[in-house]
């Protein structure tokens, strides 16, 4: 069953430049990006049991590095994507030692904290950010010689990037550092008995989320051309962070449906109402209400009691 | 000398409504556990109910107004925390995640109801002449704002130290199964400071008013303001809210006036400090 579906998703994967307009595809890109960014957030929130509410920063120091190495200061795309994606792991590192003084709410507030200062910076220091404007004329690159202007182009290459990116998170989380960090997010004081660093093996989570967090911040602004503080607010960590509980944190799939859902809301919300926020707010309120542990997890116990019990 | 002196005053002014904003906020979290994410918004809720109040009646007082305003987003409060939050008692995170949802549906309530363009709200007439103190003059209505924060901070500490009720709520920040064991009705207690807390953000949102004026996004910019208090000074604790209170008044004011665009770093120095050498706050009664 599991195989049939997985054989089915990669089959619509690979064949839908072929099958639908340029509007799907383009859709399909955004949902690429947004579960990127969503899985690695879950390796915080679901792996790590460390609640961040801040994790648009990295998405966000990524994509405005890349804008102003590439549009101001002349510099090539190959090197402004690597200064981009070092400069995020160091920010992501900074926070990571501020926000891991605490854990649980402490955390969470804090994150959200940094989070608002670095929008705060992309608003008021507008003679570097370009302010409320955002930066336009933004170009995307073209890896060896293939241009990434066309829709079928993008999401080719944001296909093998999120197929990379579901490969090493998936690798990391079920390697032996992966189940240590699990043991940290169950057991923190056994697992410290047992000769473990809890806050080390939190820090380097915190960088590799960051890390994944500043590609799908690259891939953001390839796709947008555009960058605007709204993309570091709270309201874009919230929409992550959503995703990754709708879909169920804590599993593989899980945060990739549940952004797919977000984004899918949000684009067909948008088209009849302009009220986003208010929806999210109700979703928000929807699903940790009537589904706490999300669809993925829900869905799984519905299909084992369905297969233990058969009707 | 003008500068600083006119400045010092805007920090304590800005200090005493961080304070009205923050008192509850830290209050809450120290008795619920509960981070509450929409008490930005309950401020804001109450700058707009101020200020479309003091527009429509020019001869309402604006203590009157603070008050009413007060009572109204405490029972709002008080409906979201009976209606959805005690349904997510077991589920902390849950519970965090439901105050951020709120908020986005109070601040874009907001938008609809009164638009995206900011709202003045005017300072009261009998306040609006400076006071003249060693040849200097004071914008009266600041003066008047500290004075209220000190009192609002004075009452807040004798109900919390010298009353039954506050007694009980001590009980409960210091140890929740121990205060239910001897009989304390802890969830009324829950209710009584949910109420409490956003009635004071939402006077404290009203009176913010001739100062901050009434636009959307003012949640946004108190939310975090909030926060970095509440860290700096140690969750739960009154005098931690007061003090971390104008510490930030104090720094974000002089930040903003003096390196305007570098204010938002500055504010969270101290915070960085503070959690570096004591990461349960200034006067903070709780491990994180």
């Amino acid at each position: 069953m599991k195989w049939i579906l997985g054989a089915l998703l990669t089959a619509l994967l690979l064949l839908l430049p072929l099958l639908a307009g340029d509007f799907y595809i383009n859709l399909a890109s955004q949902i690429l990006i947004a579960a990127i960014f969503a899985l690695s957030l879950n390796l915080l929130v679901g792996f790590g049991g460390m609640t961040s509410l801040g994790h648009a920063s990295y998405l966000g120091v990524a994509a405005y590095a890349c804008a102003l190495l590439t549009n101001r200061y002349g510099f090539d795309h190959g090197s402004a994507a690597l200064i981009s994606i070092l400069g995020t792991v160091a920010v992501a590192g900074f926070f990571g030692v501020i926000a891991l003084r605490a854990t649980g709410l402490g955390f969470l507030m804090i994150t959200l904290a940094l989070s608002q200062v670095l929008w705060g910076l992309a608003y008021r220091m507008s003679n570097v950010t370009n302010g409320d404007n955002g930066i336009t004329g933004l170009t995307r690159p073209a890896p060896f010689g293939f241009s990434l202007e066309s829709a079928q182009a993008f999401y080719a290459f944001t296909l093998i990037i999120a197929v990379l990116a579901f490969l090493m998170m998936t690798i990391f989380v079920s390697s032996s550092f992966g189940s240590s960090l699990k043991g940290v997010r169950d057991q923190p004081r056994r697992m410290a008995a047992l000769g473990f660093n809890p806050w080390m093996i939190r820090w380097i989570t915190f960088l590799y989320a960051g890390f994944w967090g500043g590609v799908a911040g690259l891939l953001f602004v390839y796709y947008n051309k555009y960058i605007h503080p709204t993309s570091l607010s709270t309201t874009s960590s919230a929409e992550a962070l959503l995703g990754v509980i709708a879909g169920g944190s804590g599993t593989l799939g899980g945060p990739v449906v549940g952004a797919a859902l977000v984004l899918l809301l949000k684009n067909y919300a948008s088209a009849y109402i302009e009220r986003w926020n208010m929806l999210l707010g109700l979703v928000f309120l929807f699903i940790v209400l009537v589904m706490p542990r999300g669809i993925v997890p829900g869905v799984n116990a519905l299909a084992r009691a369905l297969r233990g019990k058969p009707s | 000398m003008q500068f600083w002196i006119i400045q010092g005053l805007n920090s304590l002014s800005l200090g005493g409504l961080l304070f009205l904003l923050s008192s509850g906020f830290s209050l809450i979290f120290g008795l619920m556990r509960l981070a509450n994410l929409t008490h930005g918004a309950f401020f804001m809720l109450g700058t707009y109910f101020g200020a479309v109040a003091l527009r429509a009646y020019a001869g309402l007082n604006i203590w009157v107004t603070a008050l009413g305003a007060g009572i109204i987003v405490a029972a709002l409060g008080g409906l979201f925390e009976r209606l959805v939050l005690t349904r997510l008692k077991s589920n902390p995170l849950g519970q965090v995640l439901v105050t951020l949802g709120m908020s986005f549906i109070i601040s874009d309530a907001c938008l609809v109801l009164w638009g995206g363009d900011s709202i003045p709200v005017p300072t009261p007439h009998h306040l609006q002449a400076p006071t003249r103190l060693f040849g200097f003059a004071f914008p009266t209505y600041r003066l008047v704002l500290v004075g209220c924060a000190i009192l609002a901070a004075i009452a807040l500490y004798v109900l919390m130290e010298r009353t039954r009720l506050g007694a009980m709520i001590r009980a409960g920040v210091d140890d929740r199964q121990m205060a239910r064991a001897v009989g304390i009705p802890v969830s009324r207690l829950f209710t009584i400071v949910f109420c409490l807390g956003t009635g004071v953000a939402g006077a404290g949102g009203v009176l913010g008013g001739p100062i901050l004026s009434a636009y959307p996004g003012l949640d946004a910019d108190m939310l975090p303001l909030a926060l970095i208090v509440v860290i700096l000074g140690g969750i739960g604790s009154l005098f931690g809210a007061f003090f971390g209170s104008f510490i930030i008044g104090f720094i974000y004011t002089f930040g903003t006036a003096l390196f305007p665009e570098l204010a938002y770093i500055i504010l969270f120095l101290p915070m960085i400090f503070v959690l570096a050498f004591r990461p349960q706050g200034l006067f903070g009664r709780l491990g994180t």
